[in-house]
């Protein structure tokens, strides 16, 4: 018998039942946030209770302001509703809250991995496709809509169809100044962004084995801008050392028996996977999508490409209208694409290892476009700040805002204006996304501060000191 | 859950590989009850119409006699990107019951499941084809029979799609999730019991 991938000795050992093909799969842990208000009401409508409050933690992160700590401060009164709410809400079934103003509040998807909420070997969900980022702790962590999020509260399960595997490999030495961010989008212009539809991935690899957490985290992010809702990595010494000592994190002799599973976890070598890829992570230079789709993606040397040059005609298409959209040439070098605002932030790439990284580069230099560093909790800001982070973003002329999910997604009102073009570490660059017209380019942090400070898009390697 | 029995009506091609649930209905108007008396307009919204409010004439949605279709034939990737059900509540406020695609981002997937609109894959051949002629004879109508697994169109072709019994089951009989999974209550109880190598939680 061939042996199991990582996926499957999680997912076996998480079956309730299975009926006509579908799998009653048991949650271990339930991330709620600020914009899950709705699944709260269906609760009440029904009278339903909260089955596992005690497996269920919340935190507001998408309505919450970044340049202010009173909420009355948000410029829509709605927007104030449902970021408060999230309190008493939480409170009434017994949940576990990180309100606003309590300093661990912040991004769900950086809040579950620091406070030893997320963990390897379990099964974990909230209703955001960004949960696709816990996987990186080797756990099966996916995204669900607005009444599995009720139906997970009820029930503590979903039903699911079982996910074909992927296997993605980065082997290779990453070259310097390459980060987990670019590693992904180099994936997602390698297998589009439905090559991972229907399928649970784990990436593998020597790359992979190299990365920090933070890096891993990233990848396991926009595993989702690949389609797929579940990304994964095996853990090892790393993970398991990122995890010690965490407040949620099991300790004691509960440690020793949690270690001794979680080391048990990784595929066995004869484990078979439905599709295997293979990706060379020395070829992989710093990104920059150009389009609006994750796959419209290029490295900072090369020129826009040309439709022409597309041979499936619907594709041409599709890149005829991201031009448009974008406001852009074919053939145009990266260098020369100005920006017009710089957003570091977003579950993407607002830890503290990705700070640091924007922060080497800010360091001495002076900002040319407005920037908003905005980091991913509460906790992630008061490391920065104990480091200095802060002044140096300062001083570069960089705005430090307070933590969540902001320009990302806009929903709190930092937004771009129509026509605006950004340079964004998050993780969409769909139309629209940070704001009607706006116009979104992905990047690394330490992408993203050097076309902060130069006003377009730079090749961060020439601006970095090399090891 | 309203049952998917059988449906009939004119279909709506909407040429966008990769259309994200952003497009379908945007970020800021997620905050807004799905009682609000413009929810129907929210579906495409910045794509249908100016900052101003009024319409975008060249939009598909706009023009007679789409804007009375209630099946979608997508392309590629219909539905990724956010996991927000408000992308499913705007189909359901314009009357839409089905959503024919070459393939369709599973979470969004699961959602329409949840809402009694029908996701169905076709082969990207089978979609071209379909929208194609939609474009060429606007105001023909699609039949999608669930029982059959048949979309019949073009002068009464028919394409054969596939859909696990679990869903076909519960979309044929408007099952609503939570009363069913509460009657394995037992199931879940005796699996939290017995967790033999989860003892560190």
């Amino acid at each position: 018998m061939a042996g199991q991938t990582l996926f499957e000795k999680i997912w076996n050992r998480h079956v309730v039942t299975e009926k006509h093909g579908q799998t009653l799969l048991y949650i271990d842990r339930h991330l709620l946030h600020d914009g899950s208000f709705g699944a709260f009401e269906r609760l009440r409508e029904n009278s339903l209770k909260v089955r596992r409050p005690d497996q269920t933690f919340a935190t507001p992160d998408h309505y919450t302001p970044t340049h202010t700590a009173s909420l009355d401060d948000l410029a829509d009164p709605r927007a104030k509703e449902i970021a408060s709410a999230i309190k008493g809400n939480c409170e009434e079934f017994g949940i576990t809250v990180f309100p606003w103003g309590d300093r661990r509040q912040g991004i769900a998807h950086v809040v579950g991995p620091e406070q030893g909420i997320t963990l390897p070997g379990l099964t974990m969900v909230c209703g955001d496709s960004h949960t696709s980022t816990h996987g990186a702790l080797g756990c099966i962590a996916f995204g669900i809509g607005s009444s599995e999020v009720t139906h997970v509260l009820a029930t503590q399960t979903l039903w699911q169809r079982r996910p074909k595997t992927m296997r993605i490999n980065i082997d290779g030495k990453l070259g310097f100044g390459v980060t987990g961010k670019d590693v992904i989008i180099a994936i997602i212009r390698q297998i589009g962004a439905a090559g991972g539809t229907g399928y649970a991935i784990e990436y593998a690899g020597s790359a992979i084995r190299d990365l920090s957490m933070e890096g891993r985290l990233t990848i396991c992010n926009m595993t989702i801008e690949a389609g797929s809702r579940c990304g994964m990595v095996a853990p090892d010494d790393k993970t398991i050392a990122y995890i010690k000592g965490r407040p949620f994190a099991p300790g004691g002799e509960k440690w020793d028996a949690a270690e001794k599973f979680w080391r048990s976890l990784p595929s066995d070598d004869d484990a078979v996977f439905d599709t295997e890829v293979h990706v060379d992570g020395s070829a992989i230079a710093p990104m920059v999508t150009w389009g609006n789709s994750p796959q419209d993606a290029v490295q900072v040397t090369e020129r826009l490409p040309d439709p022409d040059q597309e041979g499936d005609t619907d594709r041409k298409a599709a890149m005829v209208a991201a031009y448009e959209y974008m406001g852009l040439k074919p053939g145009t070098p990266v260098s020369e694409i100005p920006v017009d605002k710089v957003f570091i932030g977003a579950c993407t790439n607002a830890r503290i290892e990705d700070l640091r990284a924007a922060a080497a580069v800010a360091k001495g230099r002076k900002a040319k476009v407005p920037t908003l560093v905005v980091p991913g909790s509460g906790l992630v800001k008061a490391q920065a700040e104990a480091e200095g982070l802060d002044k140096i973003f300062i001083e570069a002329g960089f705005e430090w805002r307070l933590q969540g999910c902001s320009m990302c997604v806009g929903m709190n009102g930092d937004t771009l204006k129509p026509g605006e073009r950004s340079a964004s570490t998050s993780n969409r660059n769909f139309r629209g996304r940070q704001g009607p017209d706006s116009r979104t380019h992905l990047v690394s942090p330490a992408m993203a501060a050097a076309a902060a400070v130069n006003g377009h898009f730079t090749d961060v390697r020439s601006m970095m000191e090399d090891a | 859950m309203e049952a998917f029995t059988k449906f009939k009506s004119i279909g709506i091609p909407i040429d966008i590989a990769n259309c994200d649930t952003d497009a379908i209905v945007p970020a800021r108007l997620l905050r807004q009850p799905r009682s609000h008396p413009d929810y129907d307009k929210f579906l495409f919204h910045d794509l249908r119409f100016n900052a101003d409010g009024s319409e975008k004439p060249d939009f598909i949605f706009n023009k007679a006699p789409y804007r009375d279709g209630k099946i979608i034939v997508a392309d590629v990737n219909w539905g990724c990107g956010s996991s927000r059900e408000n992308a499913v509540y705007v189909l359901v406020a314009n009357g839409i019951r089905a959503v024919i695609a070459p393939s369709i981002a599973d979470i969004h997937y699961n959602n329409c499941m949840k809402h009694g609109v029908l996701p169905v894959i076709l082969s990207r051949e089978d979609c071209d084809t379909l929208r194609k002629h939609m474009h060429e004879a606007p105001g023909e109508e699609i039949e999608v029979d669930l029982e059959k697994q048949t979309v019949t169109a073009l002068n009464g072709t028919t394409f054969k799609f596939d859909i696990g019994p679990f869903d076909k089951h519960r979309m044929l009989n408007g099952v609503d999730d939570i009363g069913m999974t509460l009657r394995f209550d037992d199931d879940i109880s005796a699996f939290e019991k017995d967790r033999r190598d989860y003892a560190w939680m």
